[in-house]
This record gives structure tokens, sequence and C-alpha cells, in this order.
């Protein structure tokens, strides 16, 4: 402490200060920066049933019942819901994004590498679709950017999504340790399927409450904020503390240094 | 910080250890020559680097212009970005390089010998304020305010109303924000529809799935005077849930096969709270973390909202379709209302 106390006063120091400082925001913004989920789209084929209740047994079982039926959690162990008659689109998001299966617990079934390839979720969503009726994966065309309204999706994501995933799908807090994922890199198939089945806390959205039309304009306007800000950085658009940080630390900081500048005798 | 004093600039333990009456005026330290000050070269250089940065000044608001001449926003995210950008620096520079420059200049270039300037007492002499009092007396007795009564009333009224010119118009244009029942009073009413925010299609009850969150408005929204006004107070959230996953309900059969509505203005302060976790019941308030929990008549599990989101009462129509069996129980929004009442 004694040498660093010797050398604040030293000239330089202000500059160090503010490196050292905008180093460390950087470090905080690289180390918070979501992971990108990569996952792939599958097409679902009737006889790869057989070859994904193969993988079902081996990979799911455990926690969703050999058959499919579910499991409740006992004496600390590993417990699932059953999965009949959730549909394949269930199966193309939960296993897509990495969140099945499920490798530890925790507030929340968190994304992940992608466990198994295209071919394998196909099979797996095929199963699962076999063993009841449910909503199944959306289309090409009707997850389309293209094709849907930003501004209509606009308004549909400001009334139903914002309030958890922020209101340009930065995503956001939860209660007790919960949370909602950002959607800056979630595939349109995805943001589909996770309106159709409501994963984890998020509720369900049908096609009564948000028409198929109607789900391609949210996707479309999620697409448009991938452009980022005409105003600049957007600085993780999660408001008043990724701006504040930098007004403080940034902002601030060069103030200092100016006045400092000013202040000293020219040599 | 070391515990060893030194004797030589510790002033509380020199000599006999009493402060001395009065420290001396230490006086300005001595002036150090800049190396400009004595060499030609560096003074030479010195100016060459204040024209530097003007320069960069003049540059940057000549390339303010031209970007803007050159690079408009356009119509993408892309465009916008570049033509800001463009703007932005020019404006920096021109700007920075004049401050830069100016500050250079003096520091570098200009006279900076040390200079002290006394202070002096800002208080007029005493016979200048001898006088000014006199005056104030004189012209006190000259109006006469103590003896003539009628004119002191009419003068204090006089100033003590004016202000009422400004103040009634000023509060009298908040607008029509006087009738406080206004705030207790939502559309709802029995048998209106419940619609989907914002396209207004009525909801069939049977179209609602188990884990469904709806965001809610009444029928005929639009129609109303002021229809922001009403959405404000009218919006709603509803969830329909496993109706044994339902502890409790704020009424009787308020509930409809599972399907709850709540009021979607916060009880704490009026926040809209539609964070709903589908999993545990809960919806959130994202302002101040007031947690209320729909399977249990929106009791307050956690935060500093005082009361239960109030519950709509809901029933199904002949065609099937969902509708208010009447408005709301209690008053919605800040608890401040509920007291009025």
């Amino acid at each position: 402490m004694k040498a660093l106390a010797a050398r604040r006063h030293h000239r330089s120091a202000p500059v160090v200060l503010l490196l050292l400082a905008l180093l460390l925001t950087g470090a905080v913004y690289a180390i918070a920066q979501p992971a990108s989920a990569d996952a792939a789209q599958a097409a679902a084929s009737e006889s790869d049933v057989a070859a994904g209740q193969k993988l079902f047994q081996a990979n799911c079982a455990t926690c969703h019942g050999v058959s499919a039926e579910g499991r409740e959690a006992v004496d600390g162990g590993a417990g699932g819901p059953s999965l009949i008659g959730v549909g394949a689109a269930a199966v193309d998001f939960q296993v897509g994004t990495g969140r099945m299966p499920a490798q530890m617990n925790g507030a929340q079934i968190q994304a992940k590498p992608v466990q198994f390839d295209d071919e394998q979720i196909a099979q797996l969503a095929a199963y699962v679709a076999s063993l009841g009726a449910g909503p199944s994966i959306p289309s090409e065309e009707q997850v389309d950017p293209s094709k849907g309204d930003a501004a209509n999706g606009m308004a549909l994501f400001r009334t139903n999504c914002a309030m958890c995933h922020n209101a340009v799908g930065a995503g956001g807090a939860l209660s007790q340790g919960k949370w909602a994922p950002a959607l800056t890199d979630t595939t349109p198939t995805h943001i589909y399927e996770a309106m159709l089945t409501g994963p984890q806390s998020m509720p369900v959205f049908n096609d009564a409450n948000i028409t198929p039309d109607e789900k391609r304009d949210i996707i479309a306007y999620l697409d448009e904020q991938r452009d980022g800000s005409p105003g600049g950085l957007t600085l993780g658009s999660l408001g008043p503390v990724g701006e504040g940080l930098w007004a403080w630390v940034v902002g601030i900081g060069l103030l200092i240094g100016a006045s400092v500048w000013i202040g000293a005798k020219s040599s | 910080m070391s515990t060893h004093h030194d004797p030589s600039t510790d002033v509380t333990t020199r000599g006999d250890g009493a402060l001395p009456e009065r420290f001396d005026d230490p006086g300005l330290h001595e002036h150090r020559a800049r190396v400009g000050d004595s060499d030609p070269k560096a003074n030479k250089r010195a100016e060459r680097q204040v024209v530097v940065l003007f320069t960069i000044s003049i540059l940057g608001t000549i390339g303010a212009i031209v970007a803007y001449a050159l690079v408009p926003p356009g119509e993408t995210v892309g465009t916008m970005r570049l033509s800001n950008l463009l703007l932005g620096l020019g404006l920096f520079l021109g700007l920075a390089g004049i401050g830069l420059a100016a500050v250079h200049w003096a520091k570098a270039l200009m006279n900076d010998h040390e200079r002290a300037e006394d202070r002096h007492p800002t208080a007029s002499s005493d016979s200048v304020r001898v006088k000014a009092v006199e005056a104030l007396r004189e012209g006190a007795k000259d109006s006469a305010i103590g003896r003539r009564g009628v004119l002191k009333g009419a003068m204090v009224t006089s100033l003590a109303l004016f202000p009422l010119a400004i103040a009634v118009p000023l509060v009298g244009n908040l607008g029509g924000g006087w009738d406080v029942s206004q705030s207790k009073r939502t559309m709802w009413r029995r048998g209106t529809r419940l619609t989907i925010d914002p396209s207004g299609r009525p909801i069939k009850a049977s179209d609602v799935t188990i884990g469904s969150a709806f965001h809610v408005i009444p029928e005929g929204l639009e129609e109303t005077e002021h229809p922001l006004n009403e959405k404000a107070k009218a919006v709603v959230l509803m969830v329909r849930m496993d109706p044994r996953d339902i502890k409790s309900e704020q009424g009787e059969g308020w509930s409809y096969d599972g399907i709850l509505a709540f009021s979607k203005i916060c009880t704490h302060v009026g926040c809209p709270v539609a964070l709903y976790e589908q999993q545990t019941h809960h919806i959130l308030c994202p302002c101040h973390q007031s947690t209320f929990d729909a399977a249990d008549g929106a009791k307050v599990v956690f935060g500093p909202a005082h009361r239960p989101l109030p519950q709509l009462p809901i029933t199904v129509d002949d065609e099937g379709y969902l509708v208010a069996q009447s408005g709301f129980d209690s008053p919605i929004g800040p608890s401040f209302w509920e007291r009025l009442t």
C-alpha cells in the first residue's frame, strides 16, 4: 500500500486509473455477454420414431420415465414432467437450444451447447410427437422474418413479451434467481416454438392468443433489433445500468482528466 | 499511515508544544520557468502545436458539413449509424480542437507568472449604510403608512391577491382531473367481454389453454372518449392454471374453469405488473419486485405492495366468450385510492 500511496500523486496516475477503469468495463462486458446458442432446425419424419425412442430411453428416461410418462423427484433425485402431448415443437426447442438434457439443478435450466445433431433432434421430436397430439415444429415460411410486419410485432411484443424479455429482447430478471433470457441470438424457429409451448417460467401463447401471423410479426420485430441501434452502441440495451456505468466511469473520468490537465502547469 | 512522527514537519510537537499565535504567510512559491521561456525552439514548437489543434478543429467542422451533405441518414440502421458517427466525430473534433488549442495556448505561450489578488470586505462603508437606513426611514415617514390604516390594508390585499391571477388558470388547466370518483371506476361492467390487447379480439374460454397468459382489455375500449385513460385503469392479466392448483380466490365462483383475471396495475405504486411465471403462478412487478401468488387470490408473497391485485370476476356468455360478472370489487391501483372510499 505504501508504494501505491507514494505513486498516487504521479502525473500519469489519472491516465493510468482511467485506462484501468476502461479495461475493467471491457472485461465485465465480455464476461456478461450472453453465449450464443447455436441451434439448428430439424424436420420431423415418422420413420425416425423408432430411432427417437432408443435415443429417448438412453438420454431422457432417467427423469421423464421410460415411456415419457414423467417422474416425481424422489429424495433429491431427478424428476421431470410427462412429455405426452407436449409435441415436436417442445422437443425441438428444449433439445435444440441445449436446455435438455439438463445437466444440473438450479433456479432454471440453462441453454448450453447442443448435445445432439439435427437428425437426432428430429428423431427425438418424432418419437415424442408420436406419443400424443401437440404443437408441431413451424415451417420455414411461418418463421420467415422478411414476411412479418415488424411494426405490428413491436405492439405485440410490448404488450406480451417486453415486461420479462426487455423492450428490445435483451432479457431480464424474474423472481428467486430465475430470469428471462436474451432473444438476441435465438433462432426464429426457437422463438416461435417458445411462444407455442411456454418453456419453464414462460406462459403459453397459443394460436388463439397470438395468431401464427402475429407470431411471425414478433419474429420480424426481434430480427430488426439485431441490426443494432441507429444511435450507436446499445450498451446492452439495459437502460440506466449500462448507460450509467459509461457516464460515470468514462464520462466523468474524461472530465476529471481534462480538469487535471487544465490545472497542471506547463513544463 | 506511519506512527513515527517527524518533528521537523509536525506542528503539534514542535518546541514547547504550543501553537504559534499566527502562521506567517508563506507567499508564492518560487517561479519555475518553462522550457519554452528560455528555448525559442520549444516556444515555436508549442505555437505549432496550437496551430495544429486549431487546424484539427477547422477540418472537423468542414468534415461535419461534408458528412451532412454527402452521408444522409438513409433508411437502414447501418446508414443512420454512419451518418450519426460522422456528424458526431466532426462536431467533436470541431469543438475539442478549439478547446484544446485555447488551453494549450494559455498554458504554454501566455505569461505564466503567479499573481496574488487580495480579498477585500464586500460591505459598504459605515457612512453609506447609515445614509441608506436614513433614506428608507424618511420614505416610510413621508408615505405615512403608520397612520393611514385603510391605505395599508388596500396595499397588502392587492399584493396578496395578485399571485392568484397566475395560480388559478395554472391549476385550472390541469384538466378534468378533479372528479376523484373517476379513478375509482373502470370500464368493466356486468357482461363486458374480455378482448385481446391490442387487437381487440374477444376470447373464447376454450381457447385459453392451461399455462396461458392473456393480456386483456375490455371490449369497446377504442370507442371511448379517452381510450388511453380507460386502458390505464382497465388492463387485466388473465391466466389459466389447473383448477386443482387454485388455493383460494377473492370471491366464490370468480374464476372460470381455472381461468383467473387480475388487474394489471400494481397495488404498490401502479406499475403494470405482468411478469407471470406459469410454473410458480407468481406475478412479479418489475418496478419494486412485489410478487403476487395468482393461485392464492393474488396474495402478496414478497415486496412492498400491501394488498392483493384486485380480481375481476369472470364467466362465459351464451356464445362461449369470456365476460366480466361485474366490475372490480376493490379499487384498482395504488392503495391510496382505497383510503378515499
